[in-house]
């Protein structure tokens, strides 16, 4: 089969899935569906462009998402006034101090470069700079953080954000995921594979636990709901004559073609981003720039040899690949309407982003998005799949058997096993994923 | 003097105590990783699994031994059931291996491979887990609470302070030395450890000696499925078996088997203590022990504490990152990089 007629088929099965889903559950599911599978296929994305471009290992998707998250809340939410004219000018101030410490620490190490072989001295001074300037900003910040954190706990608590369109959002996802992975990228790019995969998958767990720790910032584990939509909500379009007449016309209940509406608007929005997002990542990688990235994966020291600069190759890729997780992540919470950094978890947001790519076929953009719709399609369905194959399974048993009972009250934990089993089978016996990368 | 005393116990029951049986638990994992990394030669991420599968057998034998009435005095009924769950741990790892992991060897996979194999297989165990015992808190701890009580502790010396050590504590430390005597002394003086050395430092070499590679690879598995339900029961009796646990527990795990040296048996015990101490004297509030050695008009306001508790697991992250850029082959030089 020729690869182009196989993603055709591939993306022909997945559309009659998603009728499927909709004619016999109900076309909002399938929507919702839909639209986690777009926001899936952009992460997916993202991490093809580390790990099927660069080879790169980055498990720490599930931080850059976050931050992208955050971004949402920080973007769109009005400010909190009495919560700055609490301690949100101080606050600042304690985060100044901080930068003239780390400034200052730079320019230690740099004036002592001399001491090199007395280096006892040198990381003497350094650890005194650091620990003096650590209680500075701890006792600048400390008393800020608490009255930020005491203006209305149960509402507030916090500084509240910018109040500008969420759709700004999207924006400063990207960038401030992309900021970050510069910070990491420096640090951690050198590391060996696995090393790299575990140290980011650490640094992602850092920045969730700031993120549930710091309440000034976006309260916290007590979450932020309610923010502000890109798109009309059903409350309000219910009140439309057009959506009236429309609900009457598909026979439709009113409330239903409501929130049909919205989550329609939601993918459109989506698709769009999906669809520029694409034709980005396919030029490049059809570009001079892509053949460099691939040369530099399949032989690192030849690509070195023929003058590439490796090194910031990488960081620059580590750098878009992670931009593109942080807009996923800000559309996510878009989409949510609320952040809750309690949901964040590894299981979720970056081994099963990576079963997506590799069941997708990495290395290859159309790969990574269907491996995202199939792979999320599977993760909501295989509760309701599993449920009936185990109900299927078991009707021989008699009603009141406590296996039944346990079996049927297991059945939302096949999904894992099955995500499991798929991506060992696709590894094993298809382990370049559904659409292999192209040969160029 | 007295005071000097009460500073010391209140130290040694908050931090000591705990971070010598959290640090066991750590080594034991971290044992068990660097086995699998120096044989293997790949990063295992379904180790936390493979823990709690362990502990989970050993749960379901320990509920059928106690509903038959079988008991083990003051020690809990677990240490009964315990070889059942190794056994099972045993069967379970070496099937992996067959229908897994064999595969990727044979075709000289590279590390990276096999770790995202690993990752499948994670989710599997971790699926097929909550499957069988559900996704709860499992409480399966029986016999005599503590070895020492607070309140009989300061009976006894007349302190201010108290000292209590569980059970679990105590079993936890001494099968963990015990264990770990066992893996040294099999590495350092039996033909088949002798050979495992010689294998992960120079296959090649090992291979032109006549040393059976399979062999060896079947006789880490079975050392590490015996750290592994090892490692995973005692967690789970001294703190409480969640299968979710098991899995925030890998990084933790990690963190050791790195910090102290990755592939260096030594470096992982070290680092499992490393770890375990320095989150707990990070985040202990050392308020009263100052109270206790300070002149009463010096006795500090706060808390006197270096991090929040929230920030305890994160703390070995910090640790873990650190060192991989600082001194990324661990304190007692691991081989890698």
């Amino acid at each position: 089969m020729s690869s182009r007629m196989r993603i055709f088929s591939v993306f022909f099965v997945m559309a009659a899935l998603l009728v499927i889903v909709g004619m016999y559950q109900s076309w909002n599911v399938a929507f919702s569906i839909l639209n986690l599978c777009v926001i899936s296929s952009i992460m997916a994305l993202g991490v093809n462009v580390q790990w099927g471009y660069a080879g790169l290992v980055n498990f720490g998707v599930m931080g850059f998402v976050a931050v992208g998250g955050l971004a949402g809340v920080i973007v769109s939410m009005p400010p909190v006034e009495a919560a700055w004219a609490a301690g949100g000018v101080q606050l600042m101030g304690g985060f100044a101090v901080m930068g003239l410490v780390i400034l200052a620490a730079t320019i230690f190490w740099k004036k002592t470069a001399h001491l090199k072989n007395t280096p006892r001295k040198r990381y003497l001074g350094m650890a005194l700079i650091i620990i003096l300037g650590y209680a500075l900003y701890r006792f600048i910040a400390d008393p800020a953080i608490d009255a930020i954190e005491a203006v209305e706990p149960a509402m507030t608590g916090y500084l509240g954000g910018l109040g500008l369109p969420i759709l700004f959002s999207w924006i400063v996802g990207a960038i401030a995921a992309g900021l970050i992975a510069m910070l990491i990228g420096r640090i951690a790019l050198g590391l060996r594979s696995d090393y790299l995969a575990i140290a980011t998958l650490g640094i992602s767990e850092i920045i969730i636990y700031v993120i549930k720790n710091e309440d000034w910032m976006a309260r916290g584990v007590k979450n932020v709901n309610g923010l502000p939509r890109p798109v009309p909500y059903e409350l309000d379009l219910q009140k439309e004559a057009w959506v009236n007449s429309l609900a009457d016309s598909m026979n439709y209940s009113v409330i239903n073609t409501s929130s049909l509406i919205v989550k329609i608007s939601y993918l459109m929005l989506f698709v769009a981003v999906l669809i520029g997002l694409f034709i980005l990542a396919e030029k490049a990688l059809r570009s001079p720039w892509g053949r460099m990235m691939r040369a530099i994966r399949d032989n690192e020291v030849a690509a070195e040899a023929m003058g590439k600069d490796v090194k910031s190759r990488h960081l620059q890729i580590f750098i878009i690949g992670s931009a593109v997780l942080g807009l996923a992540g800000a559309m996510l919470t878009t989409l949510d309407g609320q952040f809750t950094p309690a949901s964040y978890q590894p299981l979720r947001y970056t081994f099963l982003i990576w079963v997506m790519v590799i069941v997708g076929g990495s290395g290859n953009n159309y790969g990574s998005i269907i491996g995202g719709f199939i792979i999320w399609f599977f993760w909501i369905e295989a509760e309701p799949l599993g449920l009936w194959l185990i109900e299927f399974l078991t009707s021989g048993m008699s009603a009141d058997s406590a296996l039944k009972a346990h079996l049927l009250e297991s059945a939302a934990h096949t999904r894992l096993m099955t995500m499991g089993l798929i991506m060992m089978l696709v590894l094993r016996f298809a382990p370049k994923g559904l659409i292999p990368e192209a040969k160029r | 003097m007295t005071d000097v005393l009460n500073a010391i116990v209140l130290i040694t029951n908050f931090v000591l105590v705990p971070g010598f049986t959290y640090g066991s638990q750590l080594a034991l994992g971290a044992l068990g990783i660097t086995m699998i990394y120096s044989v293997l030669r790949f990063s295992n991420f379904a180790h936390g699994e493979m823990m709690s599968f362990g502990a989970m057998i050993t749960i379901l034998i320990t509920w059928w031994m106690q509903s038959h009435g079988i008991s083990f005095g003051v020690l809990p009924t677990a240490l009964l059931a315990l070889p059942f769950g190794i056994l099972a741990t045993i069967i379970l790892v070496l099937t992996a291996d067959k229908v897994v992991f064999k595969y990727y060897r044979s075709i000289k996979a590279p590390p990276v491979t096999l770790l995202i194999v690993s990752m499948g297989l994670m989710f599997f165990l971790g699926g097929l887990i909550r499957f069988i015992i559900g996704p709860n808190d499992q409480r399966f701890f029986d016999g005599e609470r503590f070895i020492i009580k607070a309140r009989s502790f300061k009976q006894m010396t007349g302190l201010n302070e108290g000292l209590a050590i569980k059970t679990t504590q105590g079993i936890t430390v001494v099968l963990a030395v015990a264990m770990v005597a066992f893996v040294f002394w099999f590495l350092t003086y039996t033909r088949t450890g002798k050979s495992m050395r010689a294998y992960s430092n120079n296959e090649d070499l090992a291979l032109l000696s006549g040393i059976n590679p399979e062999r060896v690879v079947l006789v880490t598995w079975v050392i590490t499925a015996v750290l592994i339900t090892l490692a995973g029961t005692l967690y789970g009796l001294d703190k409480s078996y969640k299968p979710f646990t098991y899995l925030s527990l890998l990084l933790p795990i990690f963190a050791s088997a790195i910090v102290g040296g990755i592939g260096s048996p030594i470096g992982a015990i070290l680092g499992g203590f490393v770890i375990a101490f320095s989150e707990l004297f990070v985040t202990f509030a050392y308020k009263r022990v100052l109270g206790y050695l300070l002149p009463e008009q010096m006795e500090p306001d706060g808390l006197m504490q270096l991090l929040s508790t929230d920030y305890k697991i994160a703390l070995s992250f910090v640790i873990l990152v650190l060192v991989l850029i600082i001194r990324p082959t661990g304190i007692a030089g691991g081989k890698t990089l």
